[in-house]
C-alpha cells in the first residue's frame, strides 16, 4: 500500500508531470515534492504522486559502500540489467 | 531499471547474508513492519537465506489490515446511500466487513470505482457534477499528504460534492505499542520505507531512546532488506540502539516538510481503532474543522454498527507479531485469497496472503 516506485520525468506542465519506468508513461502529480522538479530528475511515485526526488549522490553511496568491503568487481556491475534512460 | 536492478544484485545479496552471519550469533527477533517489506521478504526467500539465529516476524504496516471492521463497515454504508459514487484504492474492496464488503456491494448495485490516486477521485466528481463522490481515504502517513494536496485543491476549485471518508492511520504509537507488548520482546525495528520518506527519523527516536529498540529505515530491494538487517544486528551487537536509515536515497532524517505541513493543515490527529491493537491514542486522522465540508462523515449519516471480529479469525494476533498464519486454524482451510475470511489474506501487502502464495 505505501508502495512508491521509482520513476523519471519527461515532461513538467504545473503541477504535473509525465513520467516513464521500463517504457510505461503515467501522469504523476508533484503537489506535494519539497524539492523543484526537472525534466530527467528520477522520483519515487506513490499513489499518483512524486513524494521524493531520489539523491543520485546517497544512492550512490550506498552501492559504494560493496566496493569499499572489496566484494564487487566493476564487472559484476555491468551484469544488473537495463536503465529506463 | 535504474535504482532498482542495482538492489537486487545476487552478488551484493551474498555478500550481504555473509556479513550478518559474520557479525552475530546472538539469537534477534526483528519485526519488519511494512507490508511491501513482507512482499519482498517472502518473494525473495530472505528467511531461507539468512542464519537460523535471526527471526523476522510481519508488523501491522499494512493500511487495509489494520483497518477495524468498523471503518470497513463504515465505507459500505456510505456505498449503499442512493446516488453515492464511492472511489477506492482497489485492495479495499475485498476486505469482509461484519456484514458484506465492498465487492459483493458493488455486483449488487452500488456504485465503487477503483481509481489509482485521490485526483481521479476528484476528477470523478466534477465529471459527475449530479452526484456525490466520496474517495475512501485510506493509508499511513505515505498517503495522507496526497489526499490533503487533493482536498485543498477540492477546495480551491469550490467543488462541492467531492468528500474524503478519512480511515487514515499514523505508524509511530503502533510502534509504541509493539515495544510495550510483553510478550513481544522485539530486538530491532526494520522501519518503513516511504512512510518515513514523509516522517524522517524523528518519531522513531523514542523508540530507540526510551526503549533501547535499534530501528533501522529500509528500502523495498532485498539488498535493501538484508543491509537493514546488517546494519540492526551490528546495532545489536554492539549494545546500541539508534535509528538509523539504509534507504537513504529516498529518505532524509528531516523527512518531507511540504508533505507534512499538508497533511497538518487538512487533517488532525485523533484516536483510532486499529484490528489486533484496540484504540491507539492519536493514531488516526480526522479531517481538520477548516475542511468540514469535504469530510463524508460530517456530509452524510455514516453510522455503522460495531461488529465482531470473525470467529477464529487470528489477524489481530498475526498484526502484532504474536502468531504467525500457520497457528490459525483458517488459515489455507477457510481462508484464502480467493475467499478471505480475515483482512490479512485480502491485501496482497497482507502477511497471511504473503505466506499463502510464498511459503511452502
Amino acid at each position: 500500500m505505501c508502495l512508491g516506485i521509482p520513476m523519471q520525468i519527461r515532461e513538467i506542465d504545473g503541477n504535473l508531470a509525465k513520467a516513464v519506468l521500463s517504457g510505461t508513461t503515467r501522469l504523476v502529480y508533484l503537489d506535494v515534492l519539497d524539492e523543484e522538479a526537472r525534466v530527467g530528475d528520477y522520483v519515487i511515485v506513490h499513489a499518483g504522486f512524486a513524494i521524493h526526488k531520489i539523491d543520485e549522490r546517497e544512492a550512490r553511496e550506498t552501492l559504494d559502500l560493496f566496493k569499499e568491503a572489496g566484494f564487487l568487481s566493476p564487472d559484476s556491475e555491468t551484469h544488473t540489467g537495463h536503465e529506463v534512460r | 531499471m535504474k535504482y532498482v536492478d542495482e538492489y537486487r544484485n545476487p552478488h551484493r545479496i551474498q555478500h550481504l547474508v555473509a556479513q550478518i552471519g559474520k557479525t552475530s550469533d546472538k539469537p534477534v527477533k526483528l519485526m519488519e513492519v511494512c507490508g511491501t517489506h513482507t512482499v519482498t521478504i517472502f518473494r525473495n526467500g530472505i528467511k531461507d537465506l539468512l542464519p537460523g539465529h535471526i527471526t523476522l516476524i510481519s508488523g501491522p504496516g499494512c493500511p487495509v489490515c489494520v483497518t477495524s471492521i468498523e471503518g470497513i463497515d463504515r465505507a459500505i454504508a456510505l456505498a449503499q446511500k442512493n446516488g453515492i459514487i464511492i472511489a477506492t484504492f482497489g485492495d479495499l474492496l475485498r476486505v469482509p466487513g461484519s456484514q458484506t464488503s465492498l465487492l459483493k456491494q458493488r455486483s449488487e448495485g452500488a456504485d465503487i470505482r477503483v481509481v489509482y490516486s485521490a485526483y481521479d477521485a476528484f476528477h470523478l466528481a466534477q465529471q459527475y457534477k449530479d452526484r456525490q463522490v466520496v474517495f475512501l481515504g485510506i493509508g499511513f502517513e505515505t498517503t495522507a499528504p496526497t489526499i490533503a494536496a487533493v482536498i485543498r485543491h477540492a477546495e480551491e476549485a469550490r467543488i462541492d460534492n467531492f468528500s474524503v471518508l478519512s480511515l487514515h492511520k499514523l505508524l509511530p504509537p503502533a510502534l509504541r505499542a509493539l515495544v510495550q507488548c510483553p510478550e513481544l520482546q522485539i530486538d530491532g525495528f526494520i522501519c518503513p520505507g516511504h512512510v518515513s520518506t514523509i516522517i524522517g527519523t524523528k518519531p522513531y527516536i523514542p523508540l530507540a531512546h526510551e526503549f533501547g529498540v535499534p530501528c533501522v529505515i529500509a528500502g523495498f530491494e532485498p539488498v535493501d532488506v538484508l543491509q537493514a538487517i546488517a546494519m540492526l544486528v551490528r546495532q545489536i551487537e554492539h549494545g546500541k540502539a539508534r535509528v538509523e536509515i539504509q534507504y537513504r536515497r529516498a529518505v532524509s532524517s528531516h523527512g518531507n516538510s511540504k508533505a507534512r505541513a499538508m497533511m497538518e493543515e487538512v487533517f488532525e490527529p485523533c484516536d483510532s481503532v486499529w484490528r489486533g491493537f484496540g484504540s491507539l491514542p492519536g493514531s488516526g486522522l480526522k479531517i481538520a474543522s477548516r475542511y468540514a465540508a469535504f469530510d463524508a462523515e460530517r456530509r452524510f449519516d455514516v453510522s455503522a454498527l460495531n461488529g465482531p471480529e470473525p470467529p477464529g479469525c487470528l489477524c489481530g494476533e498475526i498484526l502484532r507479531g504474536l502468531k504467525q498464519p500457520p497457528d490459525c486454524s483458517l488459515f489455507r482451510r477457510v481462508c484464502t485469497p480467493e475467499s478471505p475470511v480475515g483482512a490479512c489474506m485480502v491485501s496482497s501487502e497482507g502477511t497471511c496472503a504473503a505466506y499463502y502464495k510464498y511459503a511452502t
